[in-house]
């Protein structure tokens, strides 16, 4: 394992104070912080090799570019893939959304008559499959690209204990992707994403994961996970903001037409046509984002010299804690998985008589953030009937002194709304 | 600070909401939603014979969102068009007033409670929801007044 305090002494923020107490922060499902190694190489690329690169003749774009495409490595081999299959994106976001461009783009072509792929050629009476617990950035981009092309949208759904109904048939050979998240943001389960990247490719259908919640968190292979495609973020691991990853397998990278386009990622242009460079350059248009990307390596490695597993056990028993802690409190409600199979470390709950953003706010006053609403997992909330939660996100530089600050927090705005219930006999 | 935020005014508005689910002959409704939180108002109005205004509300959320509607209701209910749009002038302002201002007590009655809510800038949605729905549902019922 890891030492506690010599972690967090590397997160300057964690030694501010917050309405004049020491800052909690169990918002980590949202957004990471940063340790000072991460600060510190985005700061050295800037004062000492900054320039745009794979461009100029000059001694700066070479090291920008070897520090760039340096990066790049790093970055795959945090989780197993080839150098060669890391795009870089602006966000997990961008990064679905290009998947799901490639669909479309792809369609509008082939209407064309101009010869593509016919992976990623879709129309009425195909269908996109996802699940009920998705963030809105794996559900709005297949809606769009449903509407855009007559394609239909089908859902697996959750159980009241916020687990996947995986049964319930949904891929069949009308299927031509299936995009899941692999641990939820909100409900804080961890789906057989193996299981289901099987399913999608006995009926020849592509298959798609969001790893932004577990890539943090836990060891990942995406190889060994049997997508074609996984996308997640930089800012979630300790990483930069503006920075996301799509993973792909190679050929089915270079059989995608690019999303967005100009310069960078061309092969040769003429003033009516022009080709593409190969993956991962074609959907790199533009100046990328360079110290981002020194950054997000060097998060990849402050992360591996800790050990993903040792982080992952570290927050399992922080998470089984939480659970105990919380199960304890009357009028406490947990929402997604109460015991540890196949969950992770985000738990959202909510308070008998007290709207999470009333918790939230009476939290805050005590230096707890925390995250409040739907978690961008409006359809989630739904299904499970409730309009918003309140969620503790922890993570390597969390112990159970944050939970304890957290769950006085929960306590003190039972007790200041009047709501707290009596003991029970 | 909390104290500063849910002042007593405020939890009985939330606990004891005034005007909510209210019977009233619609004229123009709206439904506003904070999409970053999920809160949700329905407002309509409504005109009375003599010519004020009829405001029932529907809506979950937030202790603030709901206090305001309640509030909002209270205030506007009976009063016509023309008396109403200074009091959702100065509630407006009041929320813009990060604090800093005096806010006329004879206007906005239990509204100046809000003051505190002025202070934090996540909150001040949650107050203006039902304000919104308010104005919205005056334009699509023309029952709205110029400013001048």
């Amino acid at each position: 394992m890891f030492d506690i305090a010599k972690v967090r002494a590397d997160f300057p923020i964690l030694s501010r104070t917050v309405r004049g107490g020491p800052l909690v922060y169990l918002d980590s499902g949202a957004t990471s912080q940063k340790p000072f190694q991460v600060l510190d190489a985005e700061r050295h690329f800037y004062e000492n090799s900054n320039a745009a690169v794979h461009r100029g003749a000059h001694a700066l774009a070479e090291e920008a570019t070897d520090a760039y495409e340096g990066a790049r490595e790093t970055i795959a081999t945090f989780v197993c893939a080839e150098t060669d299959e890391i795009v870089f994106t602006k966000n997990a976001t961008e990064a679905i959304n290009l998947v799901a461009y490639a669909f479309s783009n792809a369609t509008d072509k082939a209407r064309q008559g101009i010869e593509v792929d016919q992976r990623f050629v879709i129309g009425p009476g195909d269908s996109i499959v996802v699940s009920e617990m998705e963030h809105h950035a794996n559900l709005i981009p297949w809606q769009e690209l449903c509407s855009k092309t007559g394609a239909s949208l089908r859902w697996f759904g959750i159980t009241d204990e916020g687990r996947l109904n995986i049964e319930s048939g949904v891929i069949d050979s009308t299927t031509k992707i299936v995009s899941i998240v692999h641990q939820s943001n909100l409900l804080g389960t961890i789906n057989p994403v193996r299981e289901i990247m099987e399913m999608a490719h006995a009926v020849g259908a592509l298959g798609l994961v969001d790893l932004c919640q577990s890539v943090p968190h836990m060891p990942v292979d995406v190889v060994d996970l049997g997508a074609d495609f996984a996308a997640w973020s930089g800012h979630k691991m300790l990483g930069p903001t503006g920075i996301g990853i799509l993973w792909g397998k190679s050929d089915l990278l270079n059989s995608m037409p690019p999303f967005l386009t100009g310069g960078s990622m061309i092969e040769m242009v003429n003033i009516d046509h022009s080709t593409f460079a190969p993956a991962p350059k074609r959907f790199e248009a533009g100046v990328p984002m360079v110290a981002q990307a020194v950054g997000l390596a060097r998060a990849c490695e402050y992360l591996t010299d800790l050990g993903m597993e040792n982080i992952f056990t570290h927050e399992q028993e922080l998470t089984a804690y939480t659970l105990a802690e919380l199960a304890k409190l009357q009028g406490v409600r947990v929402i997604g998985p109460t015991d540890m199979v196949e969950r992770g470390s985000a738990v959202s709950f909510v308070v008998d008589g007290i709207h999470p953003h009333d918790v939230g706010h009476l939290m805050d006053s005590k230096g707890v953030a925390v995250r409040v609403g739907h978690h961008c997992c409006w359809p989630t909330c739904r299904r499970l009937d409730v309009p918003a939660t309140t969620r503790f996100s922890t993570y390597l530089y969390n112990d159970k002194a944050d939970i304890d600050q957290a769950i006085l927090g929960i306590m003190a705005a039972q007790d200041f709304f009047g709501s707290a219930p009596r003991v029970s006999a | 600070m909390s104290e500063d935020l849910y002042q007593e005014i405020i939890l009985d508005h939330y606990k004891n909401p005034r005007g909510k689910e209210l019977n009233v002959t619609s004229r123009g409704q709206s439904h506003q939603v904070n999409p970053t939180c999920g809160d949700e108002v329905t407002v309509d109005v409504g005109l009375n014979a003599d010519g004020t205004l009829q405001v029932a509300y529907t809506g979950q959320g937030c202790s603030i969102s709901q206090a305001s509607a309640s509030v909002m209701s209270e205030l506007i209910n009976g009063k016509t068009p023309d008396q109403a749009a200074p009091i959702q002038a100065a509630f407006m302002e009041l929320m813009r007033s990060k604090g800093q201002s005096e806010p006329d007590e004879e206007l906005l009655e239990d509204g100046v409670a809000f003051i505190g809510v002025s202070k934090f800038p996540a909150r001040i949605k949650c107050a203006l929801i039902s304000w919104m729905a308010l104005a919205d549902s005056q334009i699509k019922a023309q029952l709205t007044t110029e400013m001048r």
